[in-house]
């Protein structure tokens, strides 16, 4: 099973705070992990992160790789790549209205953004998942461009890292979705191989289908605080063992304390660390 | 003896029901319906097409899930001999939802793997219906890893509902050991032949699922998710799995027009519980031959073909996009 049920739930958060954010001069935002509201410039000045409570918004991957990376360094490459529905899939709406409508919303053709960047001064590849483009969820698109980037960091015998929030597997493009996590898990086999470092951020959401692929077969796994991140989603659990889940379940302290991630660290602090253990690994 | 039917299958077999009780009649008073049992043979012969020669695909799904349906077990003893069970993650415990070890097909020395389903409720409990968790998955790595040291083929059996989804699971890493038998498959110089026998269910399938050949039973499914889980994210649940199913494109000649696998074996008529023993002769017949193919192309090539091969599957386009409405 791989979408997580709270894919509905984040969706409906999203399409509501979207819907406050463009109220004419909102200048406030509600926390959905204290309840205060932020005073957005503030919030913004903070890569998104509540300062009273330490929650993580979900940002774009434009802004996750402008916080990443030195400013200015970032060459995007296959901008234009996007799906053909090749299933022709049709749900409650056609697939092919959600892809434009995703589209209009956040000026990307798919869920994934890739190129090269610097790094301090380091040259790497990276790829990032941005959850707004239906739920960050990998079709041959994502699959195809998060491929390509790692290939190219063999190629080119740089450090690849990838960023991910991602509900899983895109159901809409079916066997040919599932098939991305084959994909991507096999590039990730050579570029290992290669002896090449790869370090896996893991935002919340990360669940499913991209968690059981490339996302988690990386030298180094990072959590952002608190962020979600398992296999099957908790609901579906919930349903399958019919008992309570405990109250952390499933979130990134519960996945270093089972030993599933090597670190948690805060936005903020994220370039700097990444930096430092690329040091230790790169050449 | 009750057999079990789905609804769509029940006026075949109260026809059937009848003639059965119209044959055990006395023969003195068989004699006098003995045209009436021939007519009656016809309809049956003629409700039977109609039934089962154009399948949907949610009929499909359901014959994968039928409780009679052969299993991994029966394959394992009509195809195979001298099997060899290996047990064990090395770290947890034995996952029997999941089964391999050394096998002969033929003259050929082979390990086998795949995917447990019972053939009863006993059975099921103790194999989990099929669903692996984690040290399922960290057993069929050190099986897939002891094929590749020992240059055997690795023949896999895929089986499954999906990952088993549970707390214990989810704290022993369920996500990474699916990624990481996924990756070691890919990696394999050893050939590695798929078989689909019943449920294809997402990654905890895809796990085993993928190799040098997919052959896959006309009557399984391989899909991304459940047609019921499609429901109900997708449309809230007011549809039913039925038209999920229609939509995922999950059935083996869709997946064969995609590229995703090569091979489909008929079943007969009614699906392979009607004659598991021809099913699993004509299985055997496709393993042979893709073992041979993939014997006389030589082992050196074989993971990098894999992975041209996964390189392949995507439907993208590069081009700009053309306006939309
Ligand atoms: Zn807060």
């Amino acid at each position: 099973m791989p979408i997580g049920d709270w894919f509905k739930k984040e969706q409906k958060d999203d399409t509501q705070s979207a819907a406050k954010r463009a109220v004419p001069d909102g200048v406030w935002e509600k926390c959905p992990g204290c309840n205060e509201a932020l005073f957005i410039k503030e919030l913004e000045r903070n890569h998104m992160v509540c300062s009273k409570c330490d929650y993580h918004f979900p940002i774009s991957a434009q802004m996750r790789i402008e916080d990443l990376t030195d400013h200015g360094s970032f060459e995007e490459l296959w901008a234009d790549m996007h799906s053909e529905d090749p299933l022709h899939f049709i749900g409650v709406k056609a697939y092919a209205l959600s892809l434009d409508k995703a589209e209009k919303t956040t000026g990307l053709k798919d869920a994934a953004v890739c190129g090269r960047a610097l790094i301090d001064g380091r040259r790497v590849a990276i790829g990032v998942i941005d959850f707004k483009f239906i739920g960050g969820s990998m079709g041959a698109v994502v699959g195809e461009k998060i491929t390509r980037i790692i290939e190219l960091a063999t190629e080119e015998k740089v450090p690849v890292i990838t960023v991910s929030s991602s509900g899983g597997a895109r159901m809409q493009e079916g066997m040919i979705s599932l098939m991305q996590m084959a994909k991507t898990s096999a590039a990730v086999a050579r570029q290992s191989a290669a002896g090449l470092p790869y370090i896996s951020v893991l935002a919340n959401p990360t669940t499913g289908g991209v968690t059981a692929s490339f996302a988690t077969l990386a030298d180094i796994i990072i959590a952002e605080p608190k962020a979600l991140i398992g296999f099957a989603g908790p609901r579906v659990i919930e349903q399958t063992i019919k008992q309570k889940l405990p109250k952390d379940f499933q979130t990134a302290e519960f996945n270093l304390q089972h030993g599933q991630i090597d670190m948690i660290v805060d936005r903020a602090n994220m370039k700097r660390v990444i930096s430092r253990l690329i040091d230790y690994m790169g050449s | 003896m009750k057999r079990f039917a789905y609804d769509f299958e029940r006026p075949l077999v109260q026809l059937e029901t009848t003639l059965d009780e119209m044959k055990r009649l006395e023969s003195a008073e068989k004699e006098d319906i003995a045209a009436d049992i021939c007519y009656l043979e016809e309809q049956i012969q003629k409700l039977r097409m109609r039934t089962y020669s154009k399948l949907t695909a949610w009929q499909k799904v359901q014959f994968a899930r039928h409780p009679d349906r052969p299993k991994m077990v029966d394959y394992v003893e009509a195809i195979f001999t001298d099997f060899i069970e290996l047990h064990g993650d090395r770290a947890f415990k034995d996952d029997s939802s999941i089964t391999g070890g050394f096998a002969r097909l033929d003259d050929e020395k082979v390990m086998i793997l795949g995917h447990q389903k019972g053939r009863n409720t006993k059975e099921n409990i103790a194999w989990n219906f099929g669903m692996p968790n984690p040290e399922g998955y960290r057993k069929a790595i050190r099986i897939m890893k002891l094929a590749d040291k020992f240059g055997l083929p690795l023949i896999t059996f895929v089986d499954t509902p999906g990952a088993h989804p549970g707390i214990g699971a989810e704290e022993r890493g369920q996500a990474v050991a699916i990624a990481e038998s996924i990756m070691e498959l890919s990696r394999l110089k050893v050939p590695v032949i798929v078989s689909v026998i019943g449920e294809g269910g997402s990654g905890g399938a895809l796990a085993i699922g993928f190799g040098d050949r997919v052959i896959m039973l006309e009557n399984s499914y391989y899909s991304v998710i459940t047609p019921e889980g499609c429901a109900s994210i997708l449309w809230d649940g007011e549809v039913s799995a039925e038209r999920a199913a229609e939509v995922l494109g999950l059935t083996a000649d869709k997946l064969l027009e995609l590229g995703i696998i090569d091979t489909i074996v008929k079943e007969p008529l009614g699906g392979a519980h009607h004659a598991p023993a021809l099913v699993a002769r004509n299985l055997k017949k496709e393993i042979v031959s893709a073992l041979d193919e993939l014997k006389a192309a030589g082992q050196e090539s074989l993971a990098d073909k894999r992975y041209e091969k996964l390189r392949s599957i995507g439907h993208y386009a590069e081009h700009l996009k053309a306006l939309t409405k």
